[in-house]
């Protein structure tokens, strides 16, 4: 989390973390997991009175940032949301909002995903597939597009309105907006680790579309794909940071106030150590999320291999951090009925999300490779 | 290009236009960055060392006389007056571009940092700008043989006599002692007081009669590392830093600067370029190692990518924290276990990517040949400078405020300290 906000950036942080600690404790996040959605309509569009879902959008469309920095606006909602295991479809709301707004295309779906009326499924992950592997087929015919393939996991799949779907025509990427409802269009919900994430698989089978329907160019969507694997990334390290900080604030207070053999816990070297490993992997952590933060609010040169490097670093770290603090907290730190696995749950799922760590790190060597060898 | 230092920096300059103008200079006045010329415990004979040291030199002057020197030093003393940005901004133009690696750590950080901070006026007028012109490099008489990292626990005595001290023990781990020109030396002044309120900090040239300069070979062949014995070595008084006896308060400043080293303003490195052992990078070793396309090795490169990366974000983020007000000097630590703990790792990684031809290698090998004894010499990064241990303690009790260890010799007159044998 940066340490210099400006004074409307500290209240608009503040302001949805007073809502979220009301509005979804600890104990609400526990009742959700027999629930199949994922959060209250009432909820999300609260929420969006909030701000959620409108910053990566122009003000001319309805949206606008607190900063002029939009991106990094978000990763303090989406730090908060780690912070309180938060339920709601950060991630997919905005990247769906940015990739509309940006487009300048289906302007009344935008208005719709800023009020919070809607959401909208970011359907771009494919099953088996690597980091932004699409292989669904998006073929013309006559006036219309037909979408055949599985997308899967589609965060909040089961609620969603619309999906903006990637998919394969010929050569080139082509993204397009379906109505849930569209004929052809099918969810299986999919199980989870996290109590509040809800995802589901959705299958395109032969599914009509106008023309109208595509966000941006036909084959042109390559770049947007990339920006918005870009957001995700920068959204979920926020969120990872946030739940890797409460974990450890946990685990710090716990060390200080459990007694074991007449002494804190906090005052065996062993553990001293163990933590002063901790505090170094969370500091790095809200640095590299920050760094990659203002890259992509930047839109800088080497955003793509920050995201990168953020998600290898966080999403090994990160869970190595929250799997120790559940260590340090002994059996308690291994039941349901204590609070920091809430935190744990939500950094596994964000972990394996949008590319793992080991598919990100081939991926910087890649942008090494190609820069040490365009060097030569 | 020659540009007169008195006319650089009259006004303000703002980041964005002195970028511009160090990238001009640099591109047209620098070769390339030869880590293998660096400062570093390499195995070279003495002659090539000595050649580089002279090369150092002559290298510094060039960017004092550019006007590119002690960049965030005041120009009272010699530097350009302007801000960490601008250095920074200057780092960052400088990746890939040679930089007189001698003339930056010790000798700017943490020497010239602690004279800024603790010097008399003449101390600094004297020294600072004749380090900025290449002509004094600066080393640390602080660790001991007996110490580990009890730097409180230094023996080396200091007798008032006159107007002089008169100086007896022996320092080491001084890396380049014998090509180096002064020091900066901790001293035990009383020894009948509790052992943080008995030091104090002198200065002194290193090539005199009574200083007595022993290369020690590393286990990789180097000869870099030294040890000195100081038998009757005179300093006057005007060579003192700080007051009598009150040496700890000048050290603790001096290793909060030793743990900021590459982040410090007054250093000036090519930014990614922060290699303690290492040479050649991990795509150059895989290149060579012939396995480039190897998903294993790439999984490696990635790995060690990130940690660079992850570690100039780190150092950033602390540096500024820290300037800011936001955590305290003590989350220094924090950048001195994660640089230990990421240059460990990456020899290891180095090492493996390698691969079999890290054993046994020719010297056309490349990047190869230098793996197996990064690897031998890995805990480098953990133990110069302050053991990671120690910064473990650092951030567990003095940034998370947990309770501290155990001290028998805290409020003993060191004297009366129990001290071991002399390894």
């Amino acid at each position: 989390m940066l340490w210099e906000l400006n004074a409307d950036q500290e209240f608009f942080r503040d302001t949805t973390a007073k809502f979220l600690s009301e509005r979804v404790p600890v104990e609400a996040i526990r009742r959700r997991r027999h629930e199949t959605d994922a959060f209250d309509a009432e909820y999300w569009r609260r929420g969006a009175d909030l701000g959620w879902t409108s910053l990566l959008v122009g003000e001319e469309a309805g949206g606008g940032s607190i900063s002029g920095d939009p991106v990094v606006d978000l990763t303090l909602i989406a730090y908060e949301f780690g912070r309180a295991a938060a339920p709601g479809p950060l991630t997919s709301a905005n990247v769906v909002a940015a990739a509309l707004s940006g487009a300048g295309s289906h302007p009344e779906v935008v208005a719709d995903l800023l009020s919070g009326a809607t959401v909208a499924g970011w359907a771009h992950a494919e099953p088996r597939g690597g980091i932004g592997a699409v292989g669904l087929e998006i073929r013309a015919d006559g006036a219309e597009l037909v979408l055949d393939g599985v997308k899967r996991p589609v965060e909040a799949a089961g609620q969603a309105g619309w999906f903006l779907v990637s998919g394969r025509t010929g050569d080139g990427l082509t993204q397009v907006l379906v109505p849930a409802d569209a004929p052809g269009v099918s969810v299986a919900a999919l199980q989870t680790v996290d109590l509040t994430g809800r995802f589901g698989t959705v299958t395109f089978d032969g599914v009509r579309v106008p023309r109208d329907a595509v966000v941006g160019e036909i084959g042109g969507a390559a770049a947007q794909l990339e920006y918005q694997l870009q957001l995700a990334l920068v959204i979920q390290a926020a969120e990872t940071v946030g739940a890797m900080q409460r974990g450890f604030d946990m685990t710090v207070e716990w060390a200080a106030d459990r007694y074991s053999f007449g002494r804190p816990l906090a005052s065996y070297q062993a553990i001293k150590h163990r933590f002063a490993d901790l505090k170094s992997w969370l500091e790095a952590s809200h640095a590299i999320a920050d760094s990659a933060a203002a890259a992509v609010s930047a839109r800088a040169a080497g955003a793509g291999e920050l995201v990168s490097v953020a998600k290898a670093y966080i999403g090994e770290y990160g869970l190595e951090l929250l799997q120790d603090c559940v260590q340090l907290h002994g059996g308690i730190g291994l039941t349901f009925e204590h609070d920091l696995h809430l935190f744990l749950r939500r950094a596994t799922v964000d972990r394996a999300l949008h590319g793992t760590p080991a598919q990100h790190r081939a991926r910087i060597a890649q942008f090494v490779i190609d820069r040490e060898g365009s060097a030569a | 290009m020659s540009v007169d230092v008195s006319d650089v920096a009259a006004v303000a300059e703002d980041v964005e236009s002195f970028r511009t103008r160090a990238r001009e200079w640099i591109r047209g006045n620098l070769g390339p960055f030869r880590p293998e010329t660096a400062m570093g415990l390499r195995s070279v004979p003495a002659e090539e060392e000595l050649a580089a040291v002279a090369y150092d030199r002559q290298l510094q002057r060039k960017v004092y006389d550019a006007g590119f020197a002690g960049i965030a030093i005041p120009r009272e003393y010699g530097g350009q007056g302007l801000t960490a940005a601008h250095q920074r901004a200057f780092n960052e133009e400088l990746a890939g571009y040679e930089c007189a690696t001698r003339f930056q750590i010790p000798t700017m950080c943490p020497c010239a940092a602690v004279l800024l901070d603790f010097g008399t006026e003449e101390q600094k007028i004297r020294h600072i700008p004749a380090m900025l012109r290449g002509e004094e490099i600066w080393m640390q008489f602080l660790s001991e043989p007996s110490g580990g990292s009890d730097v409180a626990g230094a023996l080396t005595s200091a007798v008032r006599d006159g107007d002089e001290w008169v100086l007896n023990g022996s320092k080491v781990w001084t890396t380049g002692a014998w090509w180096s020109d002064w020091a900066l030396c901790l001293a035990r002044t009383n020894w009948d007081v509790p052992k943080h309120r008995g030091l104090s900090v002198f200065i002194l040239p290193i090539k005199q009669s009574g200083v007595d300069v022993h290369q020690i070979e590393m286990l990789n062949g180097a000869k870099d590392f030294c040890q000195e014995f100081l038998t009757d070595v005179r300093v006057p008084d005007t060579d003192r830093v700080g007051a009598v006896d009150d040496g700890w308060t000048v050290v603790t400043r001096w290793m909060f600067h030793e743990r900021t080293l590459f982040n410090s303003p007054y250093v000036t490195y090519p930014q990614g370029q922060v290699h303690t052992v290492a040479d050649a990078s991990p795509a150059d070793i895989a290149r060579d190692a012939g396995v480039l396309d190897d998903p294993r090795a790439r999984d490696l490169i990635g790995e060690a990518r990130t940690l660079d990366v992850v570690g100039d974000a780190l150092m950033q983020r602390i540096a500024g924290g820290m300037r800011a007000g936001r955590i305290s000097d003590q989350s220094a630590a924090i950048g001195r276990l994660y640089r230990g703990i990421a240059g460990t790792r990456t020899a290891t990684i180095k090492f493996d990517i390698a691969g079999p031809d890290a054993a046994a290698w020719s010297d056309d090998d490349g990047g190869i040949s230098q793996a197996g004894n990064g690897f031998l010499m890995r805990q480098t990064a953990c133990i110069g400078g302050g053991t990671t241990e120690m910064a473990r303690n650092v951030i567990s009790e003095r940034v998370l405020g947990f309770p501290r260890e155990q001290l028998p010799d805290r409020n003993v007159p060191f004297r009366e300290v129990p001290r071991g044998g002399s390894r």
